[in-house]
């Protein structure tokens, strides 16, 4: 058994195929019809073969709530790594990407915590 | 009688010490990053429920305002009720009397 998928609930996929490869750099793996939405999947361009991102759909009604509460207290969702955490928030920034929290060295790692514009916040970290 | 039985209360707490310097250190935080902080970089264990009430004490007595900007709460740290401790006692004084 093991882990080659992982998801993050989204509000609009289109919209959130568009800001996951535009603007975090993720590129298109997957994208095959299922009824009213598609399984569609961005893998890291580092690593292409590895775990896959699922955009799914947030239709059921639990996960508006959910998301909600969570970015109110500004937790991230999930976290993905990074080389170099203060330079990508000066890319992202850049790019028009908001920050809740800006590049903060918590001792053994450096986070910084962005909007995806879906309903999610999302963790960058770089191990020191 | 007392004026500010909040204030000291609040103050009364290392941990909500320690929130008022990460504040001092970044104003405008989110709980998310104050919890982190707090665990992170100061070895604390509290329970995020824990820091949001001591977060809750701190803006009853005045020192902590939070701010609602689009879906997310941002903390602020408001040093201004600070000023009736020396308003009370002040400390203008060059030499302690004998």
């Amino acid at each position: 058994m093991r882990i080659n998928i992982t998801s993050v609930f989204v509000d609009d996929q289109a919209k959130a195929l568009a800001f996951y490869t535009e603007k975090l750099g993720f590129i298109k793996k997957t994208d095959v019809p299922t009824g009213a939405a598609r399984w569609l999947t961005v893998v890291s361009p580092a690593d292409p073969d590895g775990v896959e991102l699922l955009l799914e759909p947030d239709g059921h009604p639990a996960a508006g709530p959910f998301k909600k509460a969570l970015a109110a207290d500004g937790i991230p969702f999930t976290q993905f790594a990074v080389d170099d955490v203060y330079a990508e928030v000066e890319r992202l920034k850049g790019l028009g990407v908001e920050f809740t929290q800006d590049a903060t060295d918590m001792g053994p790692v450096v986070t910084a915590v962005l909007d995806d514009t879906c309903g999610n916040l999302i963790q960058l970290a770089t191990m020191k | 009688m007392d004026a500010d039985p909040d204030l000291f209360k609040a103050l009364g707490d290392a941990t909500r010490r320690i929130i008022l310097d990460e504040l001092t250190d970044k104003d405008g935080q989110t709980l998310f990053e104050i919890c982190g902080r707090l665990t992170m970089k100061h070895g604390l264990a509290s329970s995020r429920q824990a820091i949001s009430q001591h977060l809750a004490v701190l803006e009853q007595a005045g020192l902590v305002r939070s701010r609602r900007q689009g879906r997310y709460k941002f903390h602020h740290i408001d040093t201004r009720p600070l000023r009736s401790i020396i308003e009370r006692w002040p400390i203008d004084r060059e030499e302690p009397n004998p």
